[in-house]
């Protein structure tokens, strides 16, 4: 079937299997690897991208279901690695094997959208979805922390 | 410093080292056990330096570092970046050593190649092990520099000095850039002896250096296994046996081929035992793309013989260890009688504790590329250890080490498993049968159902306390299925696992007795993160406050009274005849009970341990040297409103003697805490018929940023003596710790672990 996906401000135009994982269609056909496959059924979190801004686990997301949608992967968050997230994740050094990082930050982002100034409680619960072998969780944190003071800021 | 993000296929990650304006120790994960120390890489290389020279490349006087005439300076970094952040700290030793601006050093990542020395990136001993040769790689090209300098000005060169990307000339104000020395230095001779500089012109090494990789990172850029794109590349999943040592009897793929982008069905020859690094077998699905790949596997019939793992029940196993533990065993350490002053104390203690079976899971599966012309094989892995990857390729294919080429891309966590290169063999093995370039991709069932498991282990100690309360016996029995299985037909563990925490524990005790009882494995068996360390510092540390708890007294003074006052503990006073020491020598890193002692006073001042009573929290402590490095841990537990036992807060005092990156340092044992944590509370692999019962994340469970603590509080002992680990060494205390604390808070004592099988977590 004719897919149209609009990743990151691009159209493509490709002919997939309707089921096929939108984490598959990106990385193997859209050609973005920055989206991850940890788990395959939504209990991790490394293959979040927000879907016309909603966070979606693109693992178990049918690639039908993105069809004539915008697609935000985290290649595109910014043009240039200078979303508040990115910014505060590099100053505190967030990542150690970094491979759950970029479902990280594409959580939060989409947490901070909806909720500027979330409580630790809104944090931890927005968070939970995605998991962190290295266990970097208390600098997730902090980062999240971190943006939401430099946005303040920012005005 | 920075890296370079190349494109995949042509070169991984040229990284410069960028913003670098203030330096971190990262450390290897997973741990050898008994093999020798590292192979160090030679400050020079005669062939390296000539090519370079002719070509006018300018200096290269080894694999490691080069001199560009227009002053950029490319330093190789050898080991496997898998969080620890080698790549941001052991390039710093090389840089720091020659005087380079960092933000002119580029870092490239070696392939795996003997001519690198050891490259197998596990054992924690990244910095340990290469700390001054790292050095010496950065002295030799700085001397080299400043002699051609100094023929220039007709000055002795102990008159200049190299800092700042220049060498200078003090006394009369000249200065000449790196770019314009490296034609004339690399005519040099090399120098016979490399000086290093005194430790303080090293400007950034021990400080907290910026992550290298993280600005790719969190912008998706990074290269990762399942990240490597090659033309023509296909992508294939593989069905293996359920039963490690099973075979495929008989397989139909006629469903799987009439999936559209599905090429090729291959068997894969079945392991023969020792399984040691062969890929598991079963039946390939190569295709297209990977949802391809997957709907294929999942089409597949199969019928699988078990083989002779097929009855192997983990719960039924644990009665033959207890078994085991009963009965006397191999005696490994032996001060004073045992038998007797157990016989005549006053009191005993007893008690028997049983840590699981567990799986690596790091965060990306098990990935890797291979290309393979018929005589020329490259290989594209998240792999720890690539030199092993690379014989385990050429010996699959048949063809001569020097023609398989590895390199290594970002590891996405590894933890001990990568550096088993099963992965790598079964891509090379699918692009020798279909004559493409393939990627194996390992779903997350297949990275939990088929790893080399972290060993089952039950411990068994016993102690004898005199009239007054004094311990004048202790018993140590030990038993799991040791590591060497999975390489010979053995059932004894070997001293590179007891001395990890069985062999090494300071105990000023009058009699003590350690013995090693067999275990036969079912299963592979596998290093994971801090190793035979879990279960034996687990056991050891809940123990003493048990004893502690028998006799009345506060934990922590009975902790202290154990280790006894602060001395160098010899191999008389252990009762053993040697100790593998992680392979360095006692006289360099004694076991140094005044550094035992001083993180447990340090921990414990700063947890406020005498404030530890309070309502609905208690405070647990527990100390442990591994790696080389003194760690003790203090966890607090609360109970929450729904009656749930909850972590707090965790308190950590390292001494880890000289650091390279303070801030990586201070990574891995914050991860450490949440690693340890979410084995102690959850961890499990179980096993029926011979095959693992947990599959993904939702059976096997990891540690959620909503059960993390609320806070880590590091302490770190300046020091600099010589370098221990610091990627494992912050895992074996945290366990302990937190059974202890459960214990002060409820009076119950955890002997089994996960916790989540006891009690409400
Ligand atoms: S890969 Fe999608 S949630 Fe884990
Ligand atoms: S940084 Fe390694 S899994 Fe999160």
């Amino acid at each position: 079937m004719k897919i149209h996906l609009h990743v990151n401000g691009k159209a493509h135009a490709l002919e997939l299997d309707p089921d096929m994982p939108l984490l598959w269609a990106l990385r193997d056909h859209v050609g973005l690897t920055g989206t991850k496959y940890g788990c395959g059924q939504a209990l991790c979190g490394a293959c979040v991208v927000h879907l016309d801004g909603e966070a979606v686990r693109s693992c178990v997301t049918p690639v039908s279901r993105a069809d004539g949608r915008a697609v935000v992967t985290i290649e595109g968050l910014s043009p240039d690695g200078s979303h508040p997230l990115q910014k505060a994740w590099v100053e505190l050094a967030v990542p150690q094997c970094g491979f759950c990082q970029a479902g990280q930050i594409m959580t939060a982002a989409a947490l901070l959208k909806k909720n500027p100034q979330p409580s630790e409680v809104d944090i931890d619960t927005s968070m939970a979805g995605n998991l962190c072998r290295c266990g970097t969780y208390l600098r997730i944190r902090a980062a999240i922390e971190r943006a939401v003071a430099e946005k303040g800021k920012g005005g | 410093m920075t890296a370079r993000s190349g494109p995949p296929i042509l070169l991984l990650r040229r990284t410069f080292l960028a913003g670098l304006g203030g330096a971190l120790t990262g450390l290897a994960l997973g741990s050898r056990v008994g093999v020798a120390g590292p192979a160090l890489p030679p400050a020079v290389d005669e062939a390296v330096k000539a090519e370079a020279a002719a070509e006018g490349a300018g200096l290269r006087p080894n694999l490691f570092v080069h001199v560009t005439p227009n002053g950029g300076v490319t330093i190789a970094c050898a080991r496997a970046e898998m969080g620890q952040g080698v790549r941001s700290s052991l390039p710093v030793l090389i840089a720091d050593e020659l005087g380079a601006d960092m933000r002119r050093v580029e870092v490239v990542q070696a392939p795996g190649d003997p001519a690198y020395g050891d490259q197998n990136t596990d054992g924690s001993h990244s910095v340990r092990g290469f700390y001054d040769a790292l050095r010496k790689l950065g002295a030799c090209a700085r001397m080299m520099l400043i002699a051609a300098a100094a023929v220039r000005w007709r000055v002795p060169a102990s008159t200049c000095e190299a800092h700042d990307h220049a060498v200078h000339h003090p006394a009369t104000g000249r200065s000449l850039g790196f770019g314009e020395l490296a034609i004339a230095a690399a005519k040099l001779p090399v120098p016979q002896d490399i000086l290093l500089r005194p430790r303080v012109e090293l400007l950034h090494v021990g400080k907290e250096l910026p992550l290298l990789d993280g600005p790719d990172i969190v912008t998706g850029r990074a290269i990762f296994g399942a990240d490597v794109r090659l033309p023509g590349m296909l992508t294939a999943v593989i069905a293996r046996p359920p039963v490690v040592g099973g075979r495929a009897t008989q397989h139909d793929a006629s469903k799987t081929l009439a999936v559209p982008g599905v090429r090729h069905v291959v068997p894969l020859p079945a392991p023969q035992p020792p399984f040691a690094f062969q890929p598991l077998g079963g039946v390939a699905v190569v295709a297209d793309d990977t949802w391809s790949a997957l709907r294929g596997r999942a089409r597949l019939e199969v019928t699988w013989a078990p083989g002779a793992n097929g009855d192997y029940d983990s719960s039924e196993y644990c009665e033959v260890l207890l078994a085991a533990v009963s009965a006397p065993g191999h005696v490994v350490r032996e001060v004073g009688d045992v038998v007797r002053a157990l016989g005549s104390a006053s009191k005993r203690v007893e008690a028997t504790y049983h840590v699981p079976h567990l799986a690596h899971a790091a965060m990306e599966p098990p990935v890797a590329v291979v290309r393979f012309d018929g005589q020329k094989c490259e290989v594209w892995a998240a792999t720890q250890n690539p030199q092993a990857a690379r014989k385990e390729v050429a010996r699959a294919l048949d063809i001569a080490p020097d023609q398989v080429t590895v390199n290594v891309t970002l590891l996405g966590g590894a933890f001990g498993r990568k550096s088993k290169p099963d992965y790598v063999v079964e891509a090379a093995l699918l692009a020798k049968a279909t004559g493409s370039p393939v990627r194996v991709q390992w779903t997350r069932e297949d990275d939990i159902q088929h790893d080399y498991y972290h060993t089952v282990s039950t411990q068994r100690l016993e102690a004898g306390l005199d009239e007054v309360g004094k311990v004048v016996a202790w018993r140590h029995r030990t038993a799991f299925p040791p590591i060497g299985s999975t390489f010979t037909d053995t059932t004894l563990s070997v001293p590179g696992e007891l001395q990890q925490g069985v062999l090494d524990v300071p105990l000023a005790i009058a009699n003590v007795r350690a013995e090693n009882c067999e275990a036969r494995a079912h299963t592979r068996i596998g290093w994971l993160r801090s190793v035979a360390n879990i279960y034996h510092a687990f056991a050891v540390q809940s123990f003493i406050a048990e004893i502690a708890h028998a006799r009345g007294s506060d934990p922590r003074e009975t902790l202290l009274e154990i280790i006894g006052p602060p001395r160098l503990v010899g191999l008389e006073e252990l009762g053993v005849q040697s100790l593998p020491n992680y392979d360095q020598p006692l006289a360099e890193h004694p076991i140094d009970t005044g550094r035992h002692r001083r993180v447990i006073e340090r921990v414990t001042d700063m947890a406020r341990w005498s404030d530890r009573e309070q309502r609905n929290r208690a405070l647990g402590l527990a100390v442990h040297r591994s790696f080389l490095t003194y760690v003790a841990s203090v966890v607090s537990v609360i109970r929450d409103p729904e009656g749930r036992l909850v972590v707090d807060e965790v308190w950590t005092s390292l001494d880890a003697g000289t650091l390279v990156n303070r801030e990586r340092v201070r990574s891995q044992f914050e991860g450490a805490v949440i690693f340890a944590l979410g084995h102690a509370l959850y961890g499990e692999i179980t096993m029926k018929g011979g095959a693992t019962v947990q599959s993904n994340f939702r059976d096997y469970r990891l540690m959620r940023i909503g059960e993390a603590p609320r806070a880590i509080h590091l302490d770190i002992v300046d020091s600099d003596g010589p370098s221990g680990g610091a990627g494992e060494p912050g895992v074996p205390p945290v366990a302990p710790a937190l059974a202890n604390a459960i214990f002060a808070l409820t009076g119950q004592r955890v002997r089994e672990l996960p916790i989540a099988r006891s009690l409400k977590v």
